[in-house]
């Protein structure tokens, strides 16, 4: 599969998000689409370390290293967006006790 | 290093411990103590000087170095104080003359508070102190700093009554001016340092460090010294402090503005003829010459209308000064140096005696209003008239010789400026005898009060005035010309180991040199006699025409604060209300309300709305990512 059809998926999936998280209110859904930026990215390292990888492989390098940094940095995006979503979703729960509410307009009390 | 002469460092040292005592326990000590106090240091420090002065005379000259005043790097200046013929002679002058005028003061003085009495004569022994280091010191940051002293105490005296707000603007007038020429002597002593890396006398007028200089170095070195010397000496441009610094009294006038202080811009010229006899300072010596004769001759000519007792004295001792610098330009040092201590005697005579006369007139100075006082003031009377014949230079008074050296060296010079000398002197003549014919002869003009309160000067007064009366007479006995008597210039070889004049190209035969006498002496008597005939019968009036441009001193105050001190003021009105207040304050200002108004609108983009937040941050980012892609390279 041609590597552009990655790429638009990615970018769709990226959109999706920056805009879920510009539009809406509900910080659980804000918080979705972060995760969905993420994973959009994630995708795309994926995409271009698998073709970095049958371009090697094809100019005779078979011990297969190149592109495998992509990988391993799509395992590190993992374990911090997994950090990142208890501490983001420990925040939501002492959100909604407080205010009774997981809507982010209701945050504004630091302005004054 | 083990010399007798270690221990001078005493004479500068009894006067400063005079200062502290006096000065310290001036609301304690009674006027008598106070006194003797005051004299007393001065007196141990005249019979410290007669002792070193028979030590020079015994060819034991000596410098003695105490410790080290500055050591940076390669620069070392010692706190050294230099005993040689030069430094000796002024020793005597300065010790002898203030003790005088010591004693004198405390006769003088004595109406005084008993505080301001204490302050008096500590200012008074401190200013003996500064003089005496300016003269001993071994290298001119010594003597800088006696400078710098005795300008602060010229500063003091002269705003003694500090009450009359006249009286502080004469003393800062003073202290301003001097302040001008010291900045030139200072500068002068950072490129002696600069070009030279030492500023000790002995060290700096030997050939190899000589070398050192360029012929442009001298020329600017010497004309640098040559304005502090027009500072303190009182020469033009920088001449008009004097006549104002009468606003002190009477014995400062004596000591400070006639026998010492005005004198050290001569010594610190005859202290570095070396450097002035150079051929590269040629240029200098003309200098000199021009200024100290245009001196000498403008205030000459202001003196003959002045009628305040103390201004006419004060005008004479500016041209006087500008006669001893025609000596230094000439390069005739030994004349100058003669002309000082002779100078010394009859002008410190003359002030103390218009001091009496003050004393006796209960403070009025105007001698519009005296007259007849020579039968009331027999002993003043009596020497005044000798210090006039003493000024006017009639033989064998001592300013006779001192001053027929000067026009000597003039006429070497040019016949042109030996005209001048000559008329000059002839002018000293005719203003010292008005000023004695209208002071002391006809009838009384003041008040029948004043009439009734003439008396003559206590002993303490009238006892200076007899010593300084002999000194006027025989002091000259010591520089008697060549030609008279052969070896009779006693102090030209007793200095020729420090100080020697410029030999001259050619010399004047004695007929030649007698026939100048001659002149001199008869035009002088002849001034003397118009001066008797024109004012025997004085009649007060007003001036007219030329007499009045000369009674306002040509002016010269007025167009120095037309264009000196009003723009000056202008200046400090347009920094003050437009340039402070307008662009100096409205940087400081502006900035912080530059600031004010940034975070004012900068604070409204914390908003609170987490949406907006979110936006501005991904603008924010597309914006750099949009630099990154279009401006890289």
């Amino acid at each position: 599969m041609p590597i552009l059809n990655y790429i638009i998926l990615s970018i769709a999936l990226f959109s999706i998000g920056i805009v879920g998280v510009l539009t809406r209110r509900n910080a659980i859904i804000i918080f979705m689409c972060i995760e969905l930026m993420l994973n959009a990215v994630n995708l795309l390292l994926v995409a271009f370390s698998k073709m970095h990888m049958n371009t090697a492989f094809k100019a005779g390098d078979l011990a297969g290293t190149a592109g495998t940094d992509g990988q391993i940095f799509v395992f590190f995006i993992m374990v911090v967006a997994a950090a990142e979503v208890s501490v983001g979703l420990a925040i939501i729960v002492m959100m909604y006790r407080n205010i009774h509410s997981v809507d982010v307009n209701f945050l504004n009390r630091l302005k004054q | 290093m083990n010399n007798a002469l270690q221990i001078v460092y005493l004479i500068p040292l009894l006067p400063l411990l005079g200062f502290l005592i006096n000065g310290l326990g001036r609301n304690y000590l009674s006027k008598t103590l106070i006194g003797l106090i005051g004299s007393g240091s001065i007196l141990g420090s005249l019979i410290l000087s007669i002792w070193v002065f028979m030590q020079v005379k015994d060819g034991n000259t000596f410098v003695a170095e105490y410790f080290n005043f500055i050591a940076v790097d390669k620069l070392v200046i010692p706190f050294a104080l230099k005993i040689d013929q030069l430094s000796a002679v002024f020793l005597l002058i300065i010790t002898g003359v203030g003790f005088l005028i010591h004693v004198y003061s405390a006769s003088y003085m004595h109406e005084e508070k008993p505080g301001h009495f204490g302050r008096y004569f500590a200012y008074l022994n401190l200013f003996v102190f500064s003089m005496l280091l300016l003269v001993m010191g071994a290298n001119l940051v010594i003597l800088f700093i006696g400078w710098e002293g005795v300008g602060l105490c010229s500063y003091l005296l002269i705003g003694y009554w500090f009450k009359k707000q006249e009286y502080n603007k004469a003393a800062n007038k003073a202290f301003i001016m001097n302040r001008i020429g010291d900045l030139a002597f200072l500068i002068a002593i950072f490129w002696l340092i600069a070009r030279v890396g030492t500023v000790s006398f002995d060290e700096l007028f030997t050939a190899v460090n000589l070398a050192k200089l360029s012929a442009s170095d001298i020329t600017v070195i010497t004309l640098l010294l040559f304005i502090g010397a027009t500072g303190k000496s009182a020469q033009i441009p920088l001449y008009t402090w004097l006549p104002d610094a009468m606003a002190g009294p009477t014995p400062v006038s004596a000591l400070i503005h006639a026998a010492t202080m005005v004198t050290a811009g001569i010594y610190m010229i005859a202290r570095s003829h070396v450097l002035y006899s150079m051929d590269a300072a040629e240029l200098t010596r003309n200098i000199i010459t021009y200024t100290g004769m245009a001196t000498a001759l403008l205030a000459a000519t202001i003196a003959l209308k002045q009628n305040d007792i103390k201004k006419v004295l004060a005008y004479s001792t500016v041209s006087q000064l500008g006669f001893m610098f025609v000596a230094l330009g000439t390069g005739e040092y030994v004349a100058a140096v003669f002309h000082v201590m002779t100078h010394a005697f009859f002008k410190a005579l003359l002030f103390l005696g218009s001091g009496s006369v003050i004393h006796a007139m209960g403070g009025e100075q105007d001698i519009r209003n005296m007259g007849g006082l020579s039968k009331k003031l027999r002993i003043t009377y009596v020497t005044f008239f000798i210090g006039c014949i003493a000024i006017a230079g009639i033989p064998p008074f001592s300013g006779f010789f001192s001053k027929d050296a000067i026009l000597l060296s003039a006429f070497m010079k040019s016949p042109v400026l030996y005209a001048v000398a000559v008329f000059t002197a002839l002018l000293t003549a005719f203003y010292m005898f008005r000023l004695l014919i209208i002071t002391f002869m006809g009838k009384f003009r003041g008040t029948d009060e004043q009439a009734h309160h003439l008396h003559e000067s206590p002993l303490a007064m009238t006892l200076p005035l007899i010593i300084l009366a002999v000194l006027s007479i025989v002091g000259g006995l010591v520089g008697i010309p060549e030609v008279i008597r052969e070896g009779g210039h006693k102090l030209s070889a007793f200095l020729a180991p420090a100080v020697s004049s410029m030999p001259h190209e050619h010399h004047l035969s004695h007929s030649d040199e007698y026939l100048l006498m001659g002149i001199s002496t008869g035009l002088v008597l002849a001034t003397i006699l118009a001066a008797f005939m024109v004012y025997r019968n004085y009649q007060r009036k007003d001036a007219t025409g030329f007499a009045k441009v000369l009674e306002n001193k040509w002016y010269v105050d007025e167009l120095y604060d037309r264009i000196i001190v009003q723009p000056l003021h202008w200046l400090g009105g347009f920094l003050k209300d437009i340039f402070d207040l307008k662009v100096v304050d409205g940087l400081v200002n502006g900035a912080g309300r530059l600031v004010n108004y940034g975070s004012r609108q900068l604070r409204l983009l914390q908003s609170g709305q987490v949406g907006s937040y979110v936006l501005l941050m991904v603008l924010s980012m597309v914006l750099i990512f949009a630099i990154q892609f279009f401006l890289r390279k």
